[in-house]
């Protein structure tokens, strides 16, 4: 029941005091049916209780299990979430990923008060020890350098070992002739790291400039959400940029937009489809197709299906490297 | 003073803006207009002029002089089309080899649903991207307030500069209180703990000169006339490849 502000002006105070305990009253009992929709989960034959995540879409109670087969993808088509290892492990395997630079780990070089905490609980809450993990693998029988990050690591923001391991990513694919494909959700930059975190921008923006002279492929992939300086570096400097359905991508946040011109912002603003529809994506591929359409990408930039090597601007002039 | 005073000094109405610097420093500027692309962004004055006779390519955000002027500039914020008029004058100097000057004063990029709609984030990207590459000298020097990505855009340079009571930051402090401890009243504190004065980006190495800001304009504007002047020489002595080189290790250290 929605409070008519008509109705408060009109009546005397404590009748307008009654309106407004009911609606508090209305909207706890609704909260409270929600709350127990939400824990009320689908009993298992075992009886034992089944982990179930509601599509905040169709409002499907989706189990973690099916889910999972399904790469976290709802059947309505919304795609939740998926932490670094999870993607990794759908779009190449782990046994076929050979991480690089997992040792680097941030410090609080600011000594910004509660970042160290914040850290910690990062850490705990992710199992990495970065906003992003890198290395090496075969996706579709092609080697590539690839990072992934992951939101569970501090909403994926950039700190300073974010922007050095991937400009370490970027530098070995530069040196070993390899395409680079990467996932982006964050963010943006990494407010404890001050200024710092600020720089990581120019310095990533220089690693890929350095590998796209070369005559190197990147290939971003947009994922939920990707905001910030990832969106305003990295994140927008693939030769080819896809994003994942109904993903936010943009640069201010939709909050400090709201404020900044005091008006609602439509659902549509910033999703991937909004990009797509003002040229900033090249295409939005499903999750489940992601591996196929990778692979074709990669096989359209090799010399030869032979060799497996990639077109760069050293091995095509001067055959095999 | 402190961190939070130091910004609000950065912030004043009565310091000279980007354009000033222009006016005072340069001679024969010929302000040129427009990304090609879109439209025309007033929050950036861009052109070429001569440095103690030397051709240049100069870029300043401005956040203008008085309200109207300010409204006009939009407080100094630019759009996507403010970066990519910066960033064709910046090719534009790499095909004719002048070195390229900019100065930093901003809040940030524009936060709004068109500058959105126009790629802020891929505007901001492309600038840095190219700048990383640029084949001509470029200094930046932060002049006022060096507001997050919407600073950085114009900063990938050579050699940054920035005045004594100018501040540089990723985030305001009032927008780091507000979303760190839901209170934008603790900017003070939040500036104290990002590090934003022109003392702190001494210390962290993210700038090679602080400007003094204890004499006239006039002054100022004399000194940083010469220290422009022999800066670009030397760097002008620099082959591209070291040129460029510099330039990756300069940010590779962060």
């Amino acid at each position: 029941m929605a409070i008519k502000f008509k109705d408060l002006f009109k009546s005397s105070k404590q009748e307008a005091e009654k309106i407004i305990e009911r609606h508090v009253e209305s909207h706890a009992e609704k909260q409270a049916e929600k709350a127990e929709k939400h824990v009320a989960a689908p009993q298992q034959e075992d009886g034992t209780k089944e982990i179930t995540k509601t599509c905040p879409v169709c409002g499907t109670e989706n189990s973690v299990g099916e889910l999972w087969e399904n790469l976290n993808v709802c059947k309505c088509g919304y795609h939740f979430k998926m932490n670094a290892r999870q993607r990794i492990a759908f779009l190449v395997g782990n046994e076929n990923f050979e991480e690089l630079n997992g040792e680097l780990v941030s410090e609080n070089i600011l000594d910004f008060p509660g970042y160290d905490t914040k850290l910690k609980s990062a850490k705990l809450n992710s199992h990495e020890k970065e906003s992003v993990v890198t290395g090496v693998c075969n996706i579709g029988g092609y080697k590539v350098a690839l990072f992934v990050m992951d939101a569970e690591f501090m909403m994926g923001s950039m700190g300073t070992v974010t922007g050095e391991k991937i400009t370490k990513i970027f530098e070995y694919a530069t040196e070993n002739h390899l395409p680079v494909v990467g996932y982006t959700v964050s963010g943006g930059a990494r407010m404890q790291e001050g200024i710092l975190s600020l720089m990581q921008m120019a310095k990533t923006s220089g690693a890929v400039k350095r590998h796209s002279d070369e005559g190197n492929l990147y290939i971003t992939v947009l994922t939920d959400p990707t905001t910030g300086g990832v969106t305003a570096s990295f994140a927008m400097e693939g030769d080819i940029i896809l994003a994942e359905p109904n993903a936010t991508v943009g640069f201010a946040g939709r909050r400090v937009i709201e404020q900044t011109i005091k008006k609602k912002l439509p659902n549509e603003f910033q999703k991937s489809e909004f990009l797509l529809e003002h040229g900033f994506v090249d295409s939005i591929v499903a999750r489940k197709e992601q591996k196929e359409v990778l692979k074709s990408i990669l096989s359209m930039h090799v010399k030869s299906e032979a060799d497996g090597n990639f077109y760069n601007s050293f091995n095509h002039k001067g055959g095999n490297n | 003073m402190t961190a939070y005073e130091k910004l609000k000094t950065a912030r004043g109405k009565d310091r000279p803006t980007g354009a000033d610097y222009i006016h005072n420093i340069f001679t024969d500027f010929i302000e040129l207009h427009g990304d090609r692309r879109f439209s025309d962004d007033t929050a950036i004055v861009a052109g070429i002029a001569r440095l103690n006779g030397e051709p240049v390519t100069v870029i300043a955000i401005e956040r203008g002089k008085d309200i109207y002027d300010r409204m006009k500039r939009n407080f100094g914020s630019p759009n996507p089309e403010g970066y990519r008029k910066a960033l064709r004058l910046m090719k534009q100097a790499e095909k004719f080899h002048r070195p390229v000057i900019c100065f930093v004063d901003t809040a940030g990029a524009f936060c709004g649903v068109e500058a959105e709609e126009r790629g802020q984030g891929q505007a901001i990207a492309e600038n840095l991207y190219e700048m990383m590459g640029l084949k001509t000298p470029t200094i930046s020097v932060v002049v006022g307030e060096g507001g997050s990505g919407g600073a950085l855009a114009l900063s990938a340079a050579d050699r940054v500069w920035i005045m004594e009571n100018a501040c540089y930051s990723v985030v305001s402090p009032e927008g780091c209180a507000s979303i760190l401890w839901k209170d934008a009243k603790r900017a003070p504190e939040a500036a104290e703990a990002l590090r934003i004065t022109a003392e702190d980006m001494k210390q962290l190495g993210v700038v090679e000169k602080v400007i003094g800001e204890n004499k006239s304009n006039e002054e100022i504007f004399a000194e940083m006339k010469e220290s422009l002047y022999k800066e670009i020489t030397a760097l002008q002595k620099l082959s591209t490849e070291e040129l460029l080189q510099q330039r990756y290790n300069r940010f590779r250290a962060y």
